[in-house]
């Protein structure tokens, strides 16, 4: 058996550890298919989810192939600038928990589309809702599936990228449409706890055998330093020649920020435009620093997947308390990411040589098997297992809350509210299947299309249009009074839609290399960043226009806005509590 | 409701306070947030470690006075009603 594996170039631990969690996965999705029956329990589990539970499977869902493999990558290669994205991740669930949480559940719809048209009594802006779920929705499957490739054909060598999308396609899929949200809800929280396993314990097993987090940062020298000064005990590789130097790594506004500026003084040709542009590059920077921030942090606060998830909730101080458990449970987590870069960048500096999933971006993967050249040979293939597994329970749980989000706009959304007002339940809950089958194998499509791309950088564009788009919508529809549906609609399609046409003019010119735009880059480097980053911008214009629009349409004020407001606002134990979406009456009623 | 609010803004500057002023100190002061403490630079024990402590008490923080918020709102309406 060992020859058989050693012969195809696979590390058996690795191959047994994922495959292990696959299926667990299919068995966790089988044992709970026959406790979920009603519709209730296909969208919204029954709105009987304890906040442990909740609180484990928010973070399951939440901690993607981005937090689990992507961020270590960044902080490899761009160093300080990077941890911006674990900590703006953990910490953007604060404007959640403060502005969102409590307020959405008591309004007690099935999905955010159903908030939309609740609030503003509009079926039209059920339409726009639903288009921008599914439309964040595939932007975030897309890196899930590029995760899934990669990482499969990480363990077997040789195997096409597509089979790993395919295969976790597939078993997503089934999972979804036997259990809809209540089985899943089961699996993602088993999954925070796995991935939480994977991504500590071979650190620190690492960690004691190779020097500590501290000791790996303290080897780099900063710009003050004259020599690195590297505690006794921790060797460091010299540095590949394509890796940042130690001064520009460890500090802030390193390669990531200032890439737009270094780009347009390389292709600089008097002294005094480099000059000019050398001044700005650390202003720049800054302004960078904060539209990610903006970006992050209020992405958080929109992403319609891991919303939905507070309607599984029973009320609302259950889910302010949810809310300040995966506060704590991710931010756990994001605390370790971080540290296989830096270790990394001491001891696998040849990773930087190559390019994403083959280059940094497998540092997760590859830095247990350090442990091998050092008479450790099983015990780096076990912990290389571990991460593998871990990185195997990113992508699926990810997708999993992904795949239970779009196919409830598809089957609630649009079947049920649009093309089928008067179905049964039993239908829709038919629909639910189906539509998780069509989603499923549309995102299987669009991920055999996305391997050149960088994990990283799609999911921050799915944040990105997330901040522009529903961030604003759901803080003003909560908290102000005078929101019209028209101030509503226009502020978050202007906003959504040129955070998108910005963030797709980089690609492009990225992706495709068309030349006129690299052009326009050059002489303009601050235009890039604002392209790159549009949050900085776009979250306050679609706000402003909000406001204005709404001051403009004032007589268009739904007529019980206060009604509304109560059953927003007021606590459960006043008795004004009127679930949206009544269970007794099926899916149709309200 | 109007306290809920207050409560929630009061919260968020708090966070909003350190999220602007890490990266201004970044910029105005890199010496000193550069400098060595227990082997990781300031500024990278700060935002690498500290502020994941930092987001969970102002979010205890939170949630504590906002059920006791909602609890006296609860309270002064149940009273309201028997008078």
């Amino acid at each position: 058996m060992n020859a058989l594996f050693a012969a195809a170039g696979i590390d058996p631990w690795i191959a047994i550890c994922s495959l292990v969690t696959v299926v667990i996965t299919v068995g966790m999705g089988f044992w709970t298919a026959g406790k979920s029956k009603s519709a209730g329990d296909f969208f919204v589990a029954g709105r009987s989810v304890s906040v442990g539970w909740n609180a484990s499977a928010i973070s399951g869902e939440y901690l993607s192939a981005a937090s689990f493999m992507g961020v270590a990558g960044m902080v490899m290669l761009n160093g300080y600038d990077a941890l911006w994205y674990p900590v703006c991740y953990a910490c953007g669930y604060l404007f959640l928990l403060l502005f969102i949480a409590g307020p959405l559940r008591r309004f007690g719809a099935y999905t955010i589309p159903d908030f939309a048209e609740g609030r503003y009594d509009s079926p039209v802006f059920r339409k726009i809702a639903v288009c921008f779920v599914l439309f964040i929705g595939f932007f975030y499957t897309m890196p899930q599936m590029k995760g899934a490739g990669t990482t499969l054909a990480y363990i077997f060598p040789g195997l096409h990228y597509s089979v790993g999308v395919i295969v976790v396609g597939a078993v997503i899929t089934l999972n979804v449409s036997l259990g809809g949200m209540k089985g899943i809800t089961l699996v993602q929280a088993f999954q925070y706890w796995l991935k939480v396993f994977a991504i500590t314990v071979p650190i620190f097993v690492l960690a004691s055998l190779v020097g500590h987090y501290q000791q790996h940062l303290q080897a780099n020298k900063t710009a003050q330093e004259t020599v690195a000064a590297a505690p006794a005990g921790i060797e460091r590789k010299a540095l590949t020649p394509k890796a940042p130097k130690d001064e520009q790594w460890i500090a802030p506004f390193g390669s990531l920020t200032t890439k737009a500026v270094d780009t347009a003084i390389k292709a600089a040709k008097t002294p005094e435009e480099k000059a000019a542009l050398e001044a700005n590059k650390k202003p720049y920077s800054l302004l960078y620093t904060y539209s990610l921030i903006i970006a992050l942090v209020c992405g958080t606060a929109g992403l319609p997947h891991i919303l939905v998830r507070f309607y599984t909730n029973p009320d609302g101080v259950a889910a302010k308390r949810t809310t300040m458990w995966v506060m704590i449970l991710i931010g756990v987590f994001y605390v370790f990411p971080p540290v296989y870069g830096v270790i990394g960048r001491s001891l696998m500096p040849e990773l930087y040589e190559a390019i994403g999933s083959k280059g940094t971006d497998k540092v997760v993967l590859e830095l247990p098997t350090l442990l091998a050249g050092r008479d450790h040979p099983v015990l780096g293939s076990v912990l290389s297992g571990i991460t593998c597994a871990g990185a195997f329970a990113a992508f699926m749980s990810t997708f999993s809350g992904l795949l239970v989000s779009m196919s409830s706009a598809l089957a609630h959304d649009i079947y049920g509210r649009m093309l089928k007002p008067d179905s049964s339940p039993e239908q829709r809950l038919k629909a639910f299947k189906w539509a998780a089958v069509i989603i499923g194998v549309v995102s299987v499509g669009l991920g055999t299309q996305v391997e050149k791309l960088n994990i990283n950088y799609l999911v921050g564009q799915a944040f990105a249009i997330a901040a522009a788009s529903y961030f604003p919508l759901l803080f003003m529809s909560v908290w102000w009074r005078g929101m019209t549906m028209k101030g509503a609609a226009t502020g978050m399609l202007v906003g959504g839609l040129l955070a998108l046409g910005s963030i797709f003019l980089t690609t492009l010119s990225d992706v495709y290399a068309v030349q006129s735009l690299a052009d326009l880059w050059v002489a303009h480097p601050l235009a890039r960043i604002l392209c790159e980053q549009p949050a900085i911008w776009a979250v306050p214009l679609s706000i402003i226009l909000m406001i204005v629009v709404s001051k403009a349409t004032a007589s268009t004020i739904p007529a019980d806005v206060r009604m509304k407001m109560l059953v927003l606002h007021a606590p459960e134990a006043l008795g004004l509590k009127q679930e949206y979406i009544k269970e007794h009456e099926g899916l149709g009623g309200h | 409701m109007r306290d809920q609010l207050k409560l929630s803004i009061a919260c968020a500057l708090c966070f909003a306070v350190a999220l602007v002023a890490l990266p201004l100190l970044n910029y105005y002061q890199p010496a000193f947030m550069a400098q060595r403490v227990f082997g990781f630079t300031l500024t990278w024990l700060i935002l690498g470690v500290l502020f994941f402590p930092f987001v969970w008490i102002i979010s205890f923080v939170f949630i504590k006075r906002s059920i006791a918020l909602e609890d006296a709102e609860a309270q002064a309406a149940k009273d309201g009603l028997i008078k």
